[in-house]
């Protein structure tokens, strides 16, 4: 069986020493930076992206992938233990995985959490196994007015699924794609938006820019505050579950896994999204929703399994379609070409150990991070002892380090900072960095895409509508538009990222 | 007649983009727009630029009516020493190493916290700088003054 080779070939390569120990090395990063509030996925790969130069791509991806689920796991610890999430998409579980923890039930608490996540992951690595192969295949017939309708509509989706206001969110994206287009033109040569600045003429790196706007953006915003750190004030004991919650948060796993899966898949969604849908979702089926907030235990299973599902299926756009669904993934597709991979459907077939071994890593690390994450809880909890003011600067050096080199250039480190203050005015006024970074990505192959689909109808924009590929992509596009502008679900979107 | 701004947050985001889309149609025109057919490196900016300014103007003019989201009062302290903090590790790296470059960056990001303790601050640089040198230029090897000389 194919499937079954293919699996063997997986694990094969990611089973040798060194990649296990850079699975190992990527789940604990993602737990530490997990607990740690303050600094996200985002942040951290961009950061460690330099450091993966030396490394083989395939142990690089399979580093930084661990990165994102790994911290999955370790947002859900300070959500529970200080009610403070330290990942956006844990946010949810500080709702009942507190109130539990205040009742003296944060072991089960953290048990189901991890419990949860390592079977959404398991169910999301068989889901990629069996659905990527044929979605490469499929993307393989497209054409350029595919692949341009293809991230027109991956970049509505994000706007529709990015909380906030939708009118900011697209001009955001309008914002991304255009400072994609700074530096060389390909076709014709010339020097767009450069301002005569020699360092811009192979455009802004994107690191700088998901630096500045996440990183920097976030520590200034954090240093704001003050420095208010809430103490642990929960003992952790008595990890196992009983039998009751068991029975209790089984369901609540299941849906929580399988809408996770789905909405990680869609452009734009990833674990954030799923993490609240699945929280509403729960609430609404159960039979008392009264008791969510005090302490219910599917309020943490449903969300906790979303989310690491969500964040494991993501990568499906990604490895297929060579399309970013979020910021992180965004920057997952930066490491590819770093490492000279063009991501897209081309990868399955071309460099089968690197695709395969990245999904059987996901199990493995899923694996690791189950320990990591429940005997070893006490270490991690110690860590947030650790205050702010030590840690802000650390996570600075490392970021403008990380950006140094990946072109020697002090320019790139200048371009963080100013990145950093926009990211901060956008912080202000509240717009969402994330639609903008995806733009950026996408902004060049958008551009490339749509003169070649244009160039190859001699000029008819209606090519875009007459291949039943592209016009499909349109049609759901209008349709997602449509949703959201519609009114009663408009109030339904704004109930849900309230909740 | 007294405007009364009913949600800062959205005019001034709106005023941002305003001004990016203007700014990138302006500089975009010395660049050949070409035709639909055959786009030139002017074509794409334009469009872009012009649909990011129509939609500055949208959200600006929204926020005159609706809503009531006040911008929170700025605070320049983390701000300004945060981003020169980093400004000063760029323009130092090269020319002073990497670890006159990291106590500077450290120095200057702590002082934007609320505590300012000298003893703490003056281990915590040393402590990076040693580890920054010992990851980056030894462990990984990554070509990095590490002294000024």
């Amino acid at each position: 069986m194919d499937l079954f080779n293919n699996l063997i070939l997986g694990f094969s390569v990611c089973l040798t020493p060194v990649n296990l120990l850079y699975c190992f090395l990527g789940v604990a990063l993602g737990t530490l930076i997990g607990v740690l509030p303050g600094i996200g996925p985002t942040a951290t790969i961009g950061m460690l992206l330099p450091i993966t130069f030396k490394l083989s791509p395939v142990t690089a991806l399979i580093m930084l992938a661990g990165i994102y689920y790994g911290a999955q796991y370790g947002g859900s610890t300070t959500s529970i233990l200080i009610n403070l999430p330290g990942e956006a998409s844990s946010v949810v579980t500080c709702l009942d995985g507190y109130a539990m923890a205040r009742k003296g039930r944060a072991g089960p608490a953290l048990a189901i959490a991890a419990l949860g996540s390592f079977f959404a992951g398991c169910v999301a690595t068989l889901i990629i196994t069996m659905f990527a192969p044929p979605l490469a295949e499929f993307a393989l017939k497209f054409g350029s007015a595919e692949y341009f309708s293809m991230m027109v509509l991956g970049l509505i989706a994000a706007v529709v699924l990015a909380h906030g206001s939708l009118l900011k969110a697209i001009a955001m994206v309008f914002l991304g794609l255009l400072l994609g287009l700074v530096g060389t033109d390909v076709n014709s040569g010339i020097r767009r938006f450069d301002f005569g600045i020699s360092d811009l003429s192979d455009g802004i790196g994107f690191v700088a820019v998901a630096m500045g706007l996440f990183g920097y953006a976030e520590i200034i915003a954090n240093l704001e505050l003050k420095g208010k750190r809430a103490v642990i004030t929960t003992d952790v004991h008595g990890l196992m579950p009983t039998r009751a919650d068991l029975k209790a948060s089984w369901k609540a796993v299941l849906r929580g896994t399988g809408l996770g899966a789905m909405l990680g898949i869609l452009p734009g969604g990833g674990a954030v999204v799923s993490s609240f849908a699945s929280y509403t979702l729960e609430k609404r089926v159960a039979a008392d929703p009264s008791r969510f907030g005090k302490g219910a235990i599917e309020g943490v299973a449903g969300p906790e399994s979303a989310n690491n599902a969500a964040a494991q299926t993501s990568f499906i756009p990604l490895l297929t379609l060579g399309l970013p669904s979020n910021a992180v993934m965004a920057l997952m597709l930066g490491a590819m070409t770093i490492h000279g991979i063009a991501p897209g459907p081309q990868v399955m077939n071309e460099r089968p150990e690197l695709f395969w071994s990245l999904i059987t890593s996901m199990w493995i690390g899923n694996v690791m991070l189950v320990v990591l994450n429940l005997p070893l809880i006490g270490i991690w909890v110690r860590l947030l002892t650790v205050p702010y003011r030590l840690l802000f600067p650390a996570i600075l050096l490392f970021c403008c380090i990380g950006v140094y080199s990946l072109n020697n250039s002090p320019f790139d480190v200048v371009l963080t900072a100013v990145f950093g203050l926009l990211g901060y005015i956008f912080i202000k006024v509240d717009c969402e960095p994330a639609p903008l970074l995806l733009g950026f990505i996408l902004g060049p192959m958008m551009e490339e895409h749509l003169r070649r689909a244009m160039l190859l109808s001699r000029g008819d924009p209606t090519v875009f509508f007459t291949r039943p590929i592209s016009l499909a992509m349109l049609v759901v596009s209008a349709f997602l538009l449509l949703l959201i502008i519609a009114p009663t679900i408009r109030r339904k979107r704004e109930e849900a990222f309230q909740e | 007649m007294k405007i009364i701004i009913r949600n800062s947050k959205d005019l001034y985001a709106g005023i941002l983009f305003i001004f990016f889309g203007v700014f990138s149609v302006a500089i975009g025109r010395n660049y050949p727009m070409g035709t639909a057919s055959r786009m030139g490196p002017g074509y794409f900016p334009f469009i872009l630029g012009s649909i990011l300014a129509l939609l500055g103007f949208i959200v600006s003019a929204r926020a005159l009516w609706v809503g009531s989201d006040r911008i929170k009062p700025w605070v320049f302290r983390p701000l300004i020493l945060v981003l020169l903090a980093v400004l000063a590790f760029a323009i130092l790296l090269q020319r002073l190493g990497l670890v006159l470059a990291t106590i500077a960056l450290v120095v200057i990001s702590c002082l934007s916290g609320w505590e300012f303790r000298l003893l703490e601050v003056a281990i915590l640089s040393l402590v990076l700088a040693a580890l920054a040198v010992g990851i980056f230029a030894y462990g990984l090897g990554m070509p990095l003054n590490i002294w000024p000389f």
